[in-house]
């Protein structure tokens, strides 16, 4: 078993944390784990991404040339990677600013409102908790409490506060119906 | 953890007490990482020096006056460090030196790439002089082999090089620090005052010719045991492989899931992973030839190791050579189409 994730969208909106928070979990349950995050020449309001691949044996690239799975936290993200998606893939998009569809008709595609729920839990930033709430949902891999606890090891102590908000945003991600 | 990172705390750990680099993409969080642990350990010094060429010679004084020392840079920055570097082998001084390889030549970008390997197995500078190369291929790796380089440096007194590549820099896998083996070095040379014996003195300029030949014929001397002694090597699916992949560090990785796609198209293909290239596992690989006749090398530049694999079969066996240089990493599944096509011709 071999899955392979992109997570890309806006610099700032935490999509490098996501996928570390995600590495870092299936770690701790066991996995093979590499994570791949872009680097270098980036600029501030550019572009991130980085890639988790996670697997039950040795990993040999850490590069998705087919990821299973999708991310998008905004539009130029969507049209970057969509045909990359394996067949029969997911996407996981945030809705709240991706206004319109993937092209791709053969994937499962999960809209996520991630940006509004994640305002009107008092805190825009944490819409990347939120997204992963439904990713860790529907992926399956790991269970929401061996990614909470990812969570909290890459928090740490020093920002142990933003817990509480992070917990939020991932079970109103977790529990939306999509 | 992250390979950079990753090979700042096994440092650390292996007793590095000084550091000095200066700023360059993608070894950067390496650097950023001794910043902010050498003062968790007593002695330990962080300098960022004004350049690369200063931070070489900053560690060949750390190194002389008995510190183990390391400095790290990536492909343009490592050619600036060459003259260290020679001079260093010169003086017979350990030192550790990482190159977190970006594609070349010139400034080239910021990418992957395994161009520096000529640079690396051949000396790097000017003069009669080898150093030893650790190639990794994984995190776990960068760790195990970081803190063998000081050792392997010690124990030979001469530059080690770490030879890895910016996925293994900027990659993050889980990692496990072995226990450190506690240092065992000459203090002979050590340049911390005379106390009441000989004066002590180290030099690279020795102008009388004999004097020199001896000194070359004393440092040729010694990379005759480390050839004989320190090969290292790793084989995958090999048994019964009618074609051979010889990869290291990030593409043989690439060769082992290509191996396992091939294998289950029925293609007996297995891999020969050097994890020293210099000393390069000549006879390891003349070995195989004697029931091998395909090799294939795979490399992530135009063509440097193939000439290292040529000399190793003395034109026995039949050698391809697959490269995509320039930053540009591929694919398993690209690979084992090349495999399938040599296959096929074959």
């Amino acid at each position: 078993m071999i899955r392979k994730t992109i997570f890309a969208g806006f610099g700032g909106q935490g999509v490098l944390m996501m996928g570390y928070i995600y590495a870092h979990a299936v770690m701790n349950e066991g996995y093979h784990v590499t994570y791949l995050p872009s680097y270098g020449v980036e600029v501030r309001g550019g572009t991130a991404n980085c890639t988790v691949a996670v697997s039950d044996e040795e990993i040999a690239s850490p590069i998705a040339s087919e990821p299973d799975y999708l991310v998008v936290m905004n539009k130029p993200s969507l049209y970057t990677y969509q045909n990359r998606v394996a067949p029969q893939g997911s996407i996981f998009l945030n809705s709240s600013i991706i206004d319109t569809s993937p092209t791709r008709k053969d994937l499962n595609i999960h809209a996520v409102p991630a940006g509004d729920m994640a305002g009107q839990l008092g805190n825009p930033r944490v819409l990347n908790i939120v997204m992963m709430g439904s990713f860790i949902k529907k992926t399956g891999l790991i269970t929401p409490e061996a990614f909470l606890k990812g969570l909290k090891q890459i928090l740490g102590e020093k920002k142990k506060s933003a817990m509480e908000i992070n917990r939020k945003a991932f079970a109103a991600g977790y529990e939306l119906q999509i | 953890m992250q390979g950079n990172r990753v090979i700042g705390e096994a440092a650390i750990r292996a007793g590095c007490r000084f550091y000095a680099g200066y700023p360059i993409t993608p070894q950067n969080e390496l650097t950023e990482y001794m910043a902010d642990n050498m003062r968790r350990v007593k002695d330990g010094t962080f300098i960022q020096a004004e350049s690369e060429i200063a931070a070489i010679n900053m560690v060949l004084g750390a190194a002389a006056a008995g510190a183990r020392a390391m400095t790290s840079s990536s492909s343009p920055g490592i050619s600036l460090k060459q003259e260290g570097i020679s001079s260093l082998a010169a003086d017979e001084l350990p030192a550790v030196i990482v190159n977190i390889m970006r594609g070349g030549p010139g400034l080239g970008n910021i990418l992957p790439s395994q161009g520096d390997y000529f640079q690396a197995t051949r000396g790097g500078g000017h003069g009669d002089y080898r150093t030893v190369v650790l190639a990794p291929a994984s995190v776990q790796e960068l760790a195990d082999l970081t803190m063998d380089a000081f050792d392997l440096a010690d124990r030979y007194r001469n530059p080690v090089l770490i030879l890895a590549d910016g996925m293994m820099g900027q990659m993050s896998e889980p990692v496990e620090f072995s226990e450190p083996a506690p240092r065992e070095y000459p203090e002979c040379y050590v340049l911390n005052g005379m106390g009441k014996g000989k004066s002590k003195f180290i030099r690279g300029l020795i102008l009388d010719a004999i004097r020199m030949e001896e000194h070359n014929w004393k440092l040729y001397r010694k990379y005759q045991v480390i050839t004989q002694k320190e090969v290292r090597f790793e084989t995958f699916w090999t048994d019964d492989a009618e074609i051979l992949i010889v990869a290291y560090g990030t593409a043989a990785r690439i060769a082992k899931g290509a191996i396992k796609r091939s294998r289950e198209m029925g293609i007996p293909v297995g891999l020969i992973r050097p994890i020293t290239l210099w000393p390069f596992p000549t006879e390891v690989i003349r070995s195989f030839a004697e029931r091998v006749e395909n090799f294939l090398v795979f490399e992530m530049n135009t063509g440097q190791m193939v000439e290292d694999v040529q000399l190793a079969l003395g034109g026995i066996g039949k050698v391809q050579f697959y490269g995509r240089p320039g930053g540009v990493i591929p694919t398993p599944a690209e690979l084992a189409k090349v495999i399938a096509y040599h296959v096929r011709k074959k």
